[in-house]
């Protein structure tokens, strides 16, 4: 056993709004600077989509992630061999126009503008070349399922459906949608770490951050085609590779990410969970079908005196311990089981969970108008307008039973609440769901209660900061903000 | 007199900035050193560009390399006039690859509106250095045959004379023209190497060949402190 803590998250789909106010929060802070204008470190897409880069999920074209052969792990783009002979060019790196093409507003000549017969424009300008540009795409096009044909019906995620779901996905009375915020995943087996020849990425012990060091990284760009989430950016204009940092000094100060901090819809929950590095590669090489089950093996409970007792001796502190048990992770993750990890099939075992959004019932439109009684008040699982087979390849590597389970027990909680606060439903009904998925009232009010009523504190546990392993770390971020750029002593002229 | 500014002085200046200003920048500022590449604006022409530039340089570089070092056994292989025309063509094609590769990469630059943002002026040098290298190299292959054959005998000595500190010009200085420019040129990249992106020849990162896949890195090493007995003998800290 050789325990370690991780920084994990738990993003809450029913809640998010799709407000982007974490995407403007973390762009604020870390990427509003040349080379960088184009890096959404924290992205929010609408599903089903395509995603920011365009089709990122689409890894017969990236190559992202791990493949297993035989009972062996290798990188899905390239070998180390293959990494060395196209070091030259990486055949399946994004380029910018996978991206979009950052802009700004002539905004001067809305007060400069000669006097005319019409209103002065601003016209978009790149903030690439300088120079006017028709914008031909953005990082949210198809926010709220906007350009569907060209977005939407080419989710990568529909393999697996069949033609009349597919179909049904689209048609106007019953299209539906939800939001997926998307961050680094600060995995275990990350591959983008695997991929770095020059090994400028490195995951930090003491908390999983995964980062790279930017003095060590030599633009050999394979990290952004080997992460499978594409959350590991080029910045053209220093010839360094750039990505989500967990915010460490904020963490490392007691505050939360910039990007959980600032959520609208309070939907991201932060702790730590104590992993057995000892098992990542056991795991990670696992059959697809049992990756979920597998990786939820690999978090150990912070509740066994046995696991905290080889913690210490792992040298995990004391307050990563305590902060370990009241961990809201942990709860969602593996004491409720409601959250799911998104795309464990890429065998990166990441860290960022989410709970999966309950979407409408389908409502009958068979008698010409809106049909939506039923015969239990919201519908079942099974009439979700989104198939299962759909959030299955979202978050369970195609397992629909998985999600099927996850799915009943959030029912399970409205049905309980429902009884509860309104009292309109018959018990029986309450009694059948708790028994259809062993929730007991007071788990599920428990459930409940850090979904709807959560405090900063209980949606947030950060163990406490450790000065002597922080300060090494923090070295002047806030006054080189803005000016250099993050971890940047230098300016980053090219040189 | 130019004979000892372009083969004595600018040799010897190209190395010392080259080995003291690399370890300075690697050693100051690491940031920048970095291949700068522009991939990410532009991929399908550096595509062909990089490949032919890259394959043709790096196999001319050791071709040089193994001329310099085993003259003699260059001169033993050309014996034969068959494997001489063989050592011969597969130069001039490594050659003409990195000739072809080097302008399209010029092209590449002058026609994206996006890489006139990514070019600076040493990026300018770079092209200018590269592009007289790949010209002067491949005319003197063609005017001035069988290089491979009297490299050993003019160059061989005189690159050995500068590495022991007594430069001898006799035999080089007699050369034509271009073949003296193709010479101080060389070392003229050379003396580039810390100021510009040519600083990635030196960090090509062969440690990933056995380095393991995951790199994790403890900033303290808590166990180490929880476990050492240094201070008090047979007492642990019981305090992290």
């Amino acid at each position: 056993m050789d325990i370690r803590s991780q920084i994990a998250m738990v993003f809450h789909l029913d809640k998010c709004i799709g407000c982007h106010t974490c995407s403007i929060a973390c762009k604020n802070i870390w990427t509003d600077r040349k080379g960088a204008e184009y890096m959404w470190w924290n992205n929010v897409e609408t599903k089903p989509g395509t995603g920011y880069p365009n089709k990122w999920e689409d890894q017969s074209v990236y190559k992202g992630g791990w493949a297993k052969s035989d009972d062996e792990l290798r990188l899905k783009g390239m070998d180390r061999k293959s990494t060395m002979a196209n070091i030259f060019h990486n055949p399946y790196m994004p380029v910018m126009d996978d991206y979009y093409e950052p802009w700004t507003y002539d905004y001067a000549n809305l007060f400069e503008a000669p006097a005319g017969d019409d209103q002065p424009t601003a016209r978009p300008i790149s903030l690439v070349t300088g120079e006017p540009i028709d914008i031909k795409t953005g990082p949210n096009w198809d926010d709220d399922l906007g350009g569907s044909p060209d977005y939407a019906r080419q989710d990568v995620n529909m393999h697996d459906l069949t033609p009349a779901e597919k179909e049904a996905m689209f048609q106007l009375e019953r299209m539906t949608m939800f939001y997926l915020p998307r961050i680094c995943n600060h995995c275990l087996n990350a591959a983008c770490v695997a991929a770095c020849p020059s090994g400028a990425i490195y995951k930090r012990g003491e908390d999983g951050i995964v980062l790279i060091n930017q003095n060590k990284c030599r633009s050999w760009r394979m990290c952004v085609s080997a992460c499978p989430y594409k959350k590991s950016y080029y910045n053209w204009n220093n010839g360094k590779s750039e990505k989500c940092l967990l915010c460490y000094p904020r963490l490392e100060s007691g505050q939360a990410p910039a990007c959980m901090h600032t959520c609208v819809g309070r939907i991201r929950y932060l702790g730590v969970l104590l992993y057995d590095a000892d098992r990542i590669k056991e795991i990670a090489t696992c059959e697809e079908k049992d990756l979920v089950a597998k990786q939820m093996e690999i978090y150990l409970d912070p509740f066994d005196e046995n696991v905290r007792q080889a913690a210490r001796e792992n040298g995990v502190a004391e307050s990563t311990l305590d902060s370990a048990r009241k961990s809201p992770v942990w709860k969602f993750v593996k004491e409720w089981g409601i959250a799911l990890p998104l795309h464990p099939e890429y065998r990166t075992l990441p860290n960022l969970f989410y709970v999966p959004p309950l979407l409408p019932a389908i409502a009958d439109t068979s008698t010409g108008s809106y049909e939506t009684t039923s015969a239990s008040l919201w519908g079942g699982i099974e009439s979700s307008r989104v198939p299962m087979q759909y959030m299955a390849n979202l978050f369970t590597a195609g397992d629909t039973e998985k999600i099927r389970e996850v799915l009943k027990k959030l029912m399970a909680v409205r049905i309980h609440r429902r009884g509860v606060t309104v009292g309109d439903l018959h018990e029986d009904e309450c009694k059948q769901a708790f028994a259809e998925t062993g929730l007991t009232a007071d788990v599920a009010d428990a459930i409940f209660r850090l979904t709807s009523l959560p405090k900063f504190g209980e949606r947030f546990v950060i163990p406490a900061a450790h000065r002597e392993e922080a300060t090494e770390l923090l070295e002047n971020t806030a006054d080189i903000k803005g000016n250099t750029g993050f971890g940047t002593l230098n300016t980053p002229q090219r040189i | 007199m130019s004979d000892i500014f372009l083969l004595i002085a600018l040799p010897y200046t190209a190395l010392i900035v080259m080995l003291v200003g690399s370890v300075y920048v690697y050693g100051t500022q690491a940031y920048k050193v970095t291949s700068l590449s522009t991939q990410f604006l532009e991929s399908r022409d550096l595509f062909f560009g990089g490949l032919f530039m890259h394959w043709g340089i790096v196999a001319l570089f050791f071709g040089h390399l193994i001329a310099f070092l085993f003259p003699a056994s260059v001169i033993a292989w050309n014996g034969n006039p068959v494997r001489l025309i063989i050592l011969e063509a597969a130069a001039l094609i490594f050659g003409i690859s990195f000739f072809v590769g080097v302008v399209i990469l010029i092209f590449r630059r002058l026609r994206n509106k996006r890489l006139h943002r990514a070019t600076t002026d040493m990026d300018i040098a770079v092209f200018v250095v590269l592009l007289t290298q790949a010209v002067t190299g491949i005319w003197i292959a063609l005017t001035y045959r069988w290089g491979s054959a009297w490299f050993a005998s003019v160059l061989t000595p005189y690159i050995r004379s500068l590495f022991l500190m007594n430069p001898d010009l006799a035999a080089v200085s007699a050369m034509p023209l271009i073949i003296k420019i193709h010479i101080s040129t060389a070392f003229l990249l050379i003396g580039m190497i810390p100021f510009s992106r040519f600083m990635h020849f030196l960090v090509f990162p062969v440690k990933y060949f056995w380095r393991p896949f995951q790199v994790v890195i403890w900033n303290r090493d808590r166990k180490l402190m929880r476990n050492s007995t240094a201070v008090t003998p047979e007492v642990k800290s019981r305090n992290n």
